[in-house]
């Protein structure tokens, strides 16, 4: 038989309050304090935050260097000069920066998974992904956002462009919605781990794969490639048509001038693919273990 | 009746399990971990749940939680569907996972409790009358600057049950709360939760391998084999159904010659060339039989033994389980995959 219950300070304390106290913390607050937690995790190893930096910074540094070098042997690109190519890549850049300081860590959800920690995020009432996101956001990927926000400058004071409202206000949101169809990638990719949790390089083909095909004009690949990344996944919708409709150039591949504005139409019709998968991805989560 | 706050009908879930036969080759199969648990509970019982290894517990757990989504059946969980309006639920619920922590690893616990106040959305003075009651009952005030990462299991597992509890939920999920502890802890822990249900207003549901969490905790006691419910009931009940009794040791003066009336009571062994009996208790109390035994005789000694729940629950695991369904028990699958622990 189960012994009688004792009667202690608990009775008392942990009755059903009928009204709360007191000013509830906001809805958003949980986030911001998830991400200020962390942020404050990654400064306490300053020397190792520097040496991030700074990694960070020679690998953006790389990718522009490779596109630079390609014109020393020919003045035009895929019907691109130079500095019409820095554009396109300056563009890839900051969409992929932002993208990748956001959800670049939605990788870590496999470490969730293998390790149970996944249950935990489930089991509080917080979006998922934004859990993942808050808590695992590389700060040090904030020196990339620079280099590319620097590239783009630099691009800008090399072509020739007719500014008008629309091209300014393109040139803002551009990155914003690259990063946007960059993210989707990255969140779609993710959900493999539901099914396979150890799936990182498949994903990574896909994103970091996105990262170098955007940064140079989708003209230079080939038929089915071309189509697969640039239309197949929308990556052309990052840099290539935007840097077109700034440039007031036409699409040397045909397309009608509308496709050049349509990035971010693309980009948020692939946040809702990826949305879908996601949520598909959840509902077959399996958890591991007991 | 008093309100119900956990109802399931029919739950199941299965798991498609490949095998490698061979290089290439693999064999799918469906895994059934709960194959139609119903189940009804009521605001602030103490719920026992309790099976061998694979058995579908921690399934059936993390239904109720919202982390898996039931293959089919019904479930409702402080009136809300776990998965669909899993973010809503879980501010009604607290959920202790025994071997996976809920606390952030690096920071020290006072910073987690922190967070979670904001995570659930607590106002500070409610925040702090809760963790001040904890940090009093759980003793947590020598080590709630210490990184998660730095504290003992005991003592993560007394931070853990605070982290579950600072929102005040409806109800607490257990899942081996006292596994790995050593005595000191478990007792302390489940004091703490003897204290806790004692009010009730807090709904708890436990698995668990020590039945002693069972005894000192729980009233009712399900029991899971092969993803079914096979017993549902009190201890006693328990007890009653697989006729384990109270048994009274007698050690007498003069030898047994059995001439005596035995009010409810039947000799089980006789031992010591007759100087010592064991009787069972079927009905009648310990008292009765002593004060029969009395009238014919001069004892020397008594004692009392309880039945032993351990036994009771081995032989009603070692009974084939009821297997209507084609699919296979989740229990011979159980090398598959990383279930069990």
């Amino acid at each position: 038989m189960a012994e009688p219950l004792p009667a202690g300070p608990a009775r008392r304390v942990w009755r059903r309050a009928t009204t709360q106290t007191g000013r509830r913390p906001g809805a958003l607050a949980g986030y911001r304090q998830l991400l200020a937690a962390q942020v404050r995790g990654q400064l306490q190893y300053r020397a190792s935050f520097a040496m991030d930096l700074f990694g960070n910074l020679l690998l953006t540094l790389m990718d522009v260097a490779a596109v630079v070098v390609l014109f020393r042997v020919t003045p035009v690109l895929g019907g691109f000069n130079l500095p019409q190519a820095l554009l396109i890549s300056g563009l890839a850049n900051l969409s992929f920066s932002l993208c990748d300081l956001g959800v670049g860590n939605i990788d870590t959800m496999r470490r969730y998974i293998r390790t149970g920690r996944f249950d935990a995020v489930l089991t509080r009432p917080l979006s998922v992904l934004l859990q993942l996101v808050c808590g695992d956001l590389a700060l040090r990927r904030l020196g990339r956002v620079v280099q590319g926000v620097v590239i783009l400058v630099i691009a800008l004071n090399l072509v020739h462009v007719h500014w008008t409202p629309a091209r300014a206000l393109l040139l803002v949101v551009a990155p914003l919605f690259g990063a946007v169809l960059f993210g989707s990638v990255f969140v779609a990719g993710s959900t493999v781990a539901f099914w396979f949790i150890e799936s990182g390089e498949f994903t990574n083909a896909f994103t970091y794969g996105g990262r170098d095909f955007t940064t140079y004009p989708v003209t230079v690949y080939a038929n089915w490639f071309r189509n697969a990344f640039a239309y197949g996944l929308g990556f052309a919708f990052v840099a290539y048509y935007p840097a077109l409709a700034i440039l007031g150039k036409p699409d040397p591949l045909g397309g009608p001038r509308l496709l050049s504005w349509s990035s971010p139409v693309v980009a948020l019709a692939a946040a809702g693919v990826a949305a879908l998968i996601w949520r598909t991805g959840i509902r077959h989560y399996q958890s591991t273990g007991s | 009746m008093s309100e119900t706050v956990i109802q399931t009908a029919d739950l199941r879930k299965e798991f498609t399990v490949s095998t490698r036969v061979g290089l290439l080759r693999r064999i799918r199969r469906t895994v059934a971990a709960v194959a139609g648990v119903d189940l009804t509970v009521a605001r602030g019982e103490m719920l026992g749940y309790i099976g061998p290894n694979g058995a579908g517990k921690s399934t059936t757990l993390k239904m109720l939680t919202g982390v898996l989504t039931p293959s089919s059946g019904e479930v409702t969980v402080c009136g809300l569907r776990p998965v669909a309006q899993r973010t809503k639920l879980a501010g009604h619920i607290g959920v202790v996972f025994g071997q996976r922590s809920q606390l952030w690893w690096d920071l020290p616990l006072a910073e987690s409790f922190r967070l979670l106040r904001y995570i659930y959305q607590v106002p500070a003075a409610d925040h702090a009358t809760r963790l001040a009651e904890c940090r009093q009952m759980l003793d947590l005030d020598e080590f709630l600057d210490t990184p998660v990462r730095q504290l003992s299991l005991g003592q993560r597992m007394r931070g853990e049950i605070t982290a579950a509890l600072l929102h005040r939920p409806e109800i607490l999920f257990l899942d081996e709360p006292t596994i790995g502890l050593d005595v000191i802890s478990k007792q302390a822990v489940r004091a703490f939760l003897a204290d806790l249900g004692s009010s009730g207003d807090t709904t708890m549901v436990l698995t668990t391998h020590d039945l002693a969490d069972i005894e000192k905790l729980c009233r009712r006691l399900v029991v899971i084999d092969h993803g079914r419910v096979v017993h549902d009931g009190t201890l006693s009940e328990l007890h009653a159904r697989y006729d384990s009794r109270r048994r009274v040791v007698v050690d007498l003066d003069t030898p047994w010659t059995g001439r005596v009336e035995l009010p409810g009571a039947a000799v089980e062994a006789v031992e010591a060339d007759g100087y010592r009996v064991t009787f069972g208790l079927s009905g009648g109390t310990a008292g009765e039989l002593v004060a029969a035994l009395a009238r014919h005789g001069a004892l020397r000694d008594v004692s009392i033994m309880e039945p032993d729940i351990e036994d009771v629950v081995a032989r009603l695991y070692a009974e084939p389980a009821p297997r209507t369904s084609p699919i296979e028990p989740a229990s011979q699958a159980q090398s598959y995959w990383p279930a069990s622990k």
